[in-house]
C-alpha cells in the first residue's frame, strides 16, 4: 500500500461506516473486547467491544473522569483490568509488561509530560532507540556497541531537526518549555518505530504557536502510515486532524464516528452538558424518569388543591 | 609547629586509610544505587557485613582457600540482593528503603547472637584469617615504613594499597558503565521509571542489576575492612556506616564517578584532623577543660562534621564534583 494514499484512504474507509458504537473497523490493530476496570466501586472502564482502524487518527473525548486515561493505563500495560481482553495485530496483549507493549510497538505518552530532566535533549532521544546492544550489562563493557550508538545518534538528531529542537540537543530536558517537552515525549517515542501511537492529552498545556507544529506532526505520523490514538479536550483539534472518534462517559463509550457526527450526537451533548446524569439515559431508564416527574407533579398538583381546604379548616 | 605538622601527617595518612578505602567502595555502589539509578539503599552496611564475613568465616571457621572466601562474599551479597529486590523493587522506592534498614540490623544482630557463635564468633567476632592475605604481599609486611609523614606498617600499606587497587578498578568499571546505554537507562529510571518502561525497557531488571553490582561492590569494601583490622567483629558493621558513606557520597557529589572516593577522602581527612586538632587544643590548654574534656572529642568531631555537611548543602548542595543545574532542576 503506497503510504502517500493511506490517509485519503482510511478516512474515506471509515465514512462509509455506520455511526455505532463497537462497529467493526475493515483493518482493526487494535481490538478491546469486554473490557472492565473497576477501583472499588467506581468503575473506570467498561468497554464492550472497540475497534481501533489502522493508519488512522483515532481522537477519545470525554468530560472528566470518563476513563480515557484508565483505558491508555489499560491498552498499553500500566494498569491490569479486571476482566476482559484486547489484541494488537491479533495478538493478545493481555497480562504484558508496560515494557512488553512498548517492544511490539505500541508506545505512548503521558498527561504529565515525562521529560527526563537530568539527562540531555540528545540522551532522552536515545533512550528511545530498541535492541541496543550496549543495554545489555556485559556488552556495555565492551565497544562493541559503538557502531549502533552513532545510528542512532543520527537517527535521533534528524528527528530532532523535524521538531525542531536540534538546537537544544545538549541541554538537559528539564530547561525545556513545557510545549517543547511534549514535542519532545512525541519525539522520543517515535525514536522507538512504533506501529501504534497512543498520545495523552498532547496538546494540554501548550501555547498556540506551537498546537499548531504539533498537529502538523500528529498528521506526519499517519502519513508515514503509523496509527495514532489521541485523548484530547479541545475539540477543535479533534475535529481538525482526526478520522474517528470515540466518545467515553463514565468508563462507557457513548459514541463512535467521524468527527462531523459527533457534536450531533445527543448522548455526546448530554454527558459533556451534565443533563443531570453523568451515563447516557437509555428508553427505559427516561421513562422512569419522566414517570417519576409525572407521580411527583401530580402529588403536588394534588397537595396544592388541598392546602386551601387545611387552611379553611384552620380559620 | 611541629605539633601541628603532626596533625597534618596524621590526618594525610587518613586520607588514604583503611577507613576511607572501606567508605569509598561503600560510597561507590552506593552512588550506583543512589546517585544512577535513584534506589534509597538504607542497609549498604548489611553488604559489606556479608563481604567480610563470608572472608572470615570462610577462611577461619571453614579453613577454605582466601579466594574461595572472596567467591563466598560475593555471592552472599549477589543473594542479599536479589532477596531485598524481588518484593521491593517492584514497588515505589520507600519501600526499598524500609526493607534495607531493616535488613540491615537484622543481619547485624544475628551474626552478634550466642547461637551464632560458633559461626560468626558472636560478639567476639572472629579474627586469624589474613595469613594467605599478607603472605602474597611482594613487600616485607613485618615491618614499618615511614610514607607521607607517618608511619605505616607492612600489613597496612599492603591492605590499603589491593583497596586502593579495587577503588580504582570498581571507579573504572562504573565510568565505563555509564557512558553506555545501560548507564543511560539507569540515569533515566532515577528520573521517571514509566517513561522508561514506555519505551520498551525493563526496569525492574535494570534496577536490580543495579542493586546487585552495587551490593557486591560494598561486599568487598567489608573484605578490605576486616583484612585490614584482622578481625571481623559484628560492630564494625554497624548500620550509621551505611549514612557515613552517603555523607562521603552527597560531600563528593552523587552521580559522579570520583564523586564517593574524593567524598571519602575529605570525610576522613576532616574526621582525623578535628579529632587530632581538638585534641592538641584541649593539651595546650587553649579549650578549657571545663568546656571540652579529651573523652569528649570523639563524639564532638562527628557534630563539628555534621555541620560542616550542612553548610555543604547549604552552600554546595550539589557535592564537590556536582553539576549546579541538576540540583536546580532536581528541585523542580
Amino acid at each position: 500500500m503506497p503510504t502517500n494514499s493511506m490517509p485519503t484512504d482510511t478516512a474515506s474507509v471509515l465514512r462509509h461506516l455506520p455511526w455505532n458504537i463497537g462497529v467493526r473497523k475493515p483493518d482493526p490493530t487494535i481490538v478491546v473486547d469486554d473490557l472492565v476496570r473497576s477501583f472499588g466501586g467506581l468503575t473506570a472502564v467498561a468497554v464492550e467491544h472497540l475497534e481501533f482502524q489502522r493508519g488512522a487518527i483515532t481522537g477519545l473525548i470525554g468530560p472528566n473522569g470518563a476513563g480515557k486515561t484508565t483505558l491508555f493505563n489499560l491498552l498499553t500495560g500500566f494498569d491490569q483490568p479486571n476482566t476482559g481482553q484486547w489484541s494488537f495485530d491479533g495478538r493478545s496483549l493481555g497480562r504484558l509488561k508496560p515494557h512488553q507493549v512498548a517492544r511490539l510497538g505500541v508506545v505512548r505518552t503521558f498527561q504529565l509530560t515525562k521529560a527526563l530532566s537530568r539527562l540531555t535533549v540528545l540522551e532522552n532521544m536515545k533512550l528511545g532507540a530498541q535492541d541496543q546492544k550496549g543495554e545489555k550489562f556485559l556488552a556495555a563493557l565492551l565497544p562493541g556497541w559503538r557502531a549502533q550508538e552513532r545510528e542512532i545518534e543520527a537517527r535521533a538528531m534528524d528527528l530532532l531537526t523535524r521538531f525542531k529542537l536540534d538546537a537544544k540537543a545538549q541541554d538537559f530536558a528539564g530547561t525545556l518549555s513545557g510545549g517543547q517537552r511534549k514535542l519532545l515525549e512525541m519525539a522520543r517515542a517515535l525514536m522507538c518505530e512504533p506501529k501504534v501511537v497512543m498520545l495523552d492529552e498532547p496538546m494540554a498545556g501548550v501555547n498556540p504557536a506551537l498546537t499548531q507544529s504539533l498537529l502538523e506532526h500528529v498528521k506526519n505520523l499517519r502519513e508515514e502510515g503509523m496509527t495514532v490514538i489521541f485523548v484530547e479536550h479541545d475539540m477543535d483539534v479533534v475535529r481538525d486532524i482526526s478520522d474517528w472518534v470515540v466518545v467515553m462517559a463514565a468508563g462507557r463509550v457513548i459514541a463512535e464516528g467521524p468527527p462531523e457526527s459527533i457534536s450531533q450526537n445527543k448522548d455526546v451533548v448530554d454527558a459533556y452538558l451534565g443533563a443531570h446524569h453523568d451515563a447516557p439515559l437509555t428508553a427505559e431508564e427516561e421513562e422512569l424518569v419522566l414517570a417519576e416527574a409525572e407521580v411527583a407533579i401530580a402529588a403536588e398538583k394534588a397537595e396544592d388543591a388541598d392546602l386551601p381546604t387545611e387552611t379553611t379548616r384552620g380559620l | 609547629m611541629s605539633e601541628f605538622l603532626d596533625i597534618l601527617a596524621l590526618s594525610v595518612k587518613s586520607l588514604v586509610s583503611q577507613s576511607a578505602v572501606f567508605f569509598a567502595l561503600m560510597g561507590v555502589g552506593l552512588n550506583l544505587h543512589f546517585g544512577y539509578t535513584g534506589l534509597l539503599n538504607f542497609g549498604q552496611i548489611a553488604f559489606a557485613l556479608l563481604g567480610g564475613y563470608g572472608v572470615a568465616i570462610s577462611v577461619a571457621m571453614w579453613g577454605l582457600p582466601l579466594l574461595v572466601g572472596v567467591l563466598i562474599g560475593v555471592v552472599a551479597a549477589f543473594v542479599l540482593a536479589l532477596l531485598l529486590g524481588l518484593p521491593t523493587l517492584r514497588l515505589r522506592a520507600d519501600y526499598l528503603a524500609i526493607v534495607t534498614i531493616a535488613a540491615a540490623e537484622i543481619m547485624r544482630l544475628v551474626f552478634r547472637s550466642t547461637p551464632a557463635t560458633p559461626i560468626t564468633g558472636a560478639t567476639r567476632g572472629l579474627s586469624g584469617f589474613g595469613r594467605d592475605f599478607y603472605a602474597v604481599a611482594p613487600f616485607e609486611t613485618q615491618r614499618t615504613y615511614d610514607f607521607l609523614g607517618s608511619t605505616w606498617t607492612g600489613r597496612e600499606i599492603w591492605a590499603v594499597l589491593v583497596g586502593w587497587i579495587l577503588v580504582t578498578l570498581f571507579s573504572l568499571l562504573i565510568w565505563q558503565l555509564m557512558r553506555s546505554p545501560w548507564g543511560r537507562v539507569l540515569k533515566a529510571i532515577r528520573e521517571d521509571e514509566d517513561a522508561v518502561r514506555s519505551l520498551g525497557k525493563n526496569v525492574y531488571s535494570y534496577k536490580m542489576q543495579s542493586l546487585v553490582l552495587g551490593g557486591v561492590i560494598a561486599s568487598f569494601g567489608g573484605m578490605i575492612l576486616v583484612l585490614a583490622t584482622g578481625s571481623a567483629n559484628p560492630d564494625q558493621f554497624q548500620n550509621a556506616n551505611t549514612f557515613l558513606a552517603y555523607a562521603a557520597l552527597i560531600l563528593g557529589g552523587t552521580a559522579r564517578v570520583l564523586g564517593p572516593v574524593v567524598g571519602s577522602m575529605i570525610l576522613w581527612f576532616i574526621i582525623a584532623f578535628t579529632d587530632a586538632g581538638l585534641a592538641a587544643l584541649i593539651r595546650n590548654g587553649i579549650i578549657p577543660s571545663e568546656i571540652l574534656s579529651g573523652p569528649d572529642v570523639a563524639n564532638i568531631r562527628f557534630v563539628l562534621v555534621g555541620v560542616g555537611l550542612m553548610m555543604l548543602l547549604i552552600f554546595r548542595p550539589q557535592g564537590i564534583f556536582g553539576d549546579r543545574r541538576e540540583i536546580v532542576l532536581d528541585a523542580h
